[in-house]
């Protein structure tokens, strides 16, 4: 183990890079997480609908992303799809982190539209309301507010998987630390520097859910 | 004296849930501003045929007719006359995320396109009238389920409806909390809604009944005016019934 003043030391040192990498993989995370809730809230739907064909096809898409390896589908999109039509290095990462994490939030979504009580649809329906209307300004917004706990819990462990894009040489927070490590034949100080960064992320991530939990939550006061 | 005007006319209902045989071969009428209870014990299908009503349950044959004019659900437009038949549950289902002014404006404005500030100061009269004009921007998990149950008859009345339907509006109240609720309705009733209602309150449909319709596994046994209904039952089972409620 490295002694403190050496870790310290080190630390500030290395802000400069470990900063840019860190924003890196914000920017993995933010876009990942944000199209990750449009897919997410797609499948979901699909699921919900009672057309046989649509729901299908939400299963075969929830199948095979949590049938199969993240750093799998980050490579496939990487040298696959690159293959065919030109995706920039961010862009490969970013979206296959997204469909991951799509996959997942569909279930969440799904699971909390799904126990929001049947009389609410009802009601809305009774006043005239269209499903769809219903749907937007009845349904989902209290599935959403259901949904927050377990979103937050997915953020962070898509704030965690962005790492993975280390493989496809983004230069994210593992990326930086690994290659500071074996450059400086120092892999431990950089890896304890490096989770120093995810745990300060992470705290920022579930300070904003927390946020937003509570803002949502006026209407139980 | 003047005949009134049929608003919802039922012929030959018939619905099932898979086996079972809910509604059967059900004939009724509900003419404007009467006041038409459905009773009879749980099971006789009175909740089914109400939902019919609303198109919530979708019939397997017969016609309905609101308003004179037959409706089919495959072709016509439900939003439309559900404007016109507003329906108040049993467990109220107030929208949680909203208070009670979102609630009842709620409809009217994403709805019918009310103006919105025309829509706040209908809703704010409509409160006044259900006496929680002070409860406007609480939100429901603020209130009882007697205020509940009357922000629900105000937001279901906020779309101007031709007939109300309630589907045992007190059933899930504490008993202390039942009466302010039949008021707020008996007050509706005698401004000339037209009224059909599901309940087990025999006080309230003998006093503010005009029409009763007892049913018995999923049919009319008997349907009269509320006098001859309560003072000269004509069916066994009626009788049978009455007595197994407070009133004989």
């Amino acid at each position: 183990m490295p002694s403190f003043a050496h870790f310290f030391e080190t630390f500030t040192g290395s802000t400069n890079v470990f900063i840019d990498a860190m924003l890196l993989t914000l920017e993995l995370t933010a876009v990942s997480i944000l199209v990750g809730i449009v897919i997410g809230l797609f499948f979901a739907l699909l699921k919900i609908s009672n057309i046989k064909i649509l729901g299908l096809i939400a299963d075969i898409y929830i199948y095979l992303v949590r049938g199969t390896p993240l750093i799998v589908q980050i490579f496939i999109l990487y040298f696959g799809i690159s293959g065919i039509f030109l995706l920039p290095d961010f862009w490969a990462a970013a979206l296959a982190l997204a469909f991951h994490n799509g996959a997942y939030i569909a279930e969440i979504f799904r699971g909390t539209i799904q126990s929001i009580d049947k009389g609410q649809m009802e009601a809305a329906r009774s006043l005239g309301m269209t499903k769809s209307l219903a749907l937007r300004r009845i349904i989902l917004p209290q599935a959403f507010r259901r949904a927050l706990p377990p979103l937050g819990n997915q953020f962070i462990i898509g704030l965690k998987d962005s790492s993975l894009a280390a493989f496809i040489s983004m230069n994210e927070l593992f990326n930086v630390a690994t290659t500071l490590g074996s450059n400086n034949f120092d892999e431990m100080t950089y890896l304890l520097i490096v989770a120093v960064y995810y745990l300060i992320l992470v705290a920022i991530l579930t300070i904003i859910v927390n946020m937003i939990e509570r803002k949502l939550a006026v209407s139980d006061r | 004296m003047e005949e009134k005007r049929t608003m919802i006319r039922i012929k030959n209902l018939n619905k099932s849930f898979g086996d079972l045989h809910v509604l059967k071969d059900i004939d009724m009428k509900v003419l404007e501003s009467d006041v038409v209870c459905l009773i009879g014990s749980s099971g006789s299908g009175k909740s089914t045929l109400l939902r019919c009503l609303n198109f919530l349950e979708k019939k397997d044959s017969g016609q309905i007719i609101i308003e004179g004019e037959e409706i089919n659900p495959e072709t016509q437009n439900m939003n439309k006359v559900r404007e016109k038949v507003g329906m108040v549950f049993q467990h109220f289902q107030l929208f949680p995320h909203m208070t009670v002014l979102e609630n009842i404006i709620e409809a009217p404005v994403h709805v019918k396109k009310v103006p919105k500030n025309e829509a706040i100061q209908e809703a704010r009269d409509l409160l006044a009238k259900v006496g929680l004009e002070d409860k406007a921007d609480v939100y429901p998990s603020k209130l009882s389920g007697g205020q509940k149950q009357r922000v629900a008859i105000a937001r279901a009345m906020a779309m101007q409806p031709d007939i109300l339907l309630f589907d045992e509006p007190t059933s899930a109240l504490d008993p202390e909390l039942v009466g302010e609720v039949l008021t707020t309705m008996k007050e509706l009733a005698e401004e000339g809604m037209t009224m059909v209602v599901v309940t087990h309150e025999m006080g309230f449909a003998r006093e503010v009944g005009d029409w009763i319709v007892f049913m018995h596994e999923g049919r009319i046994i008997e349907s009269a005016s509320s006098e001859t209904f309560f003072n000269n039952p004509k069916e066994q089972r009626t009788k049978e019934f009455l007595k197994t409620t407070a009133l004989k």
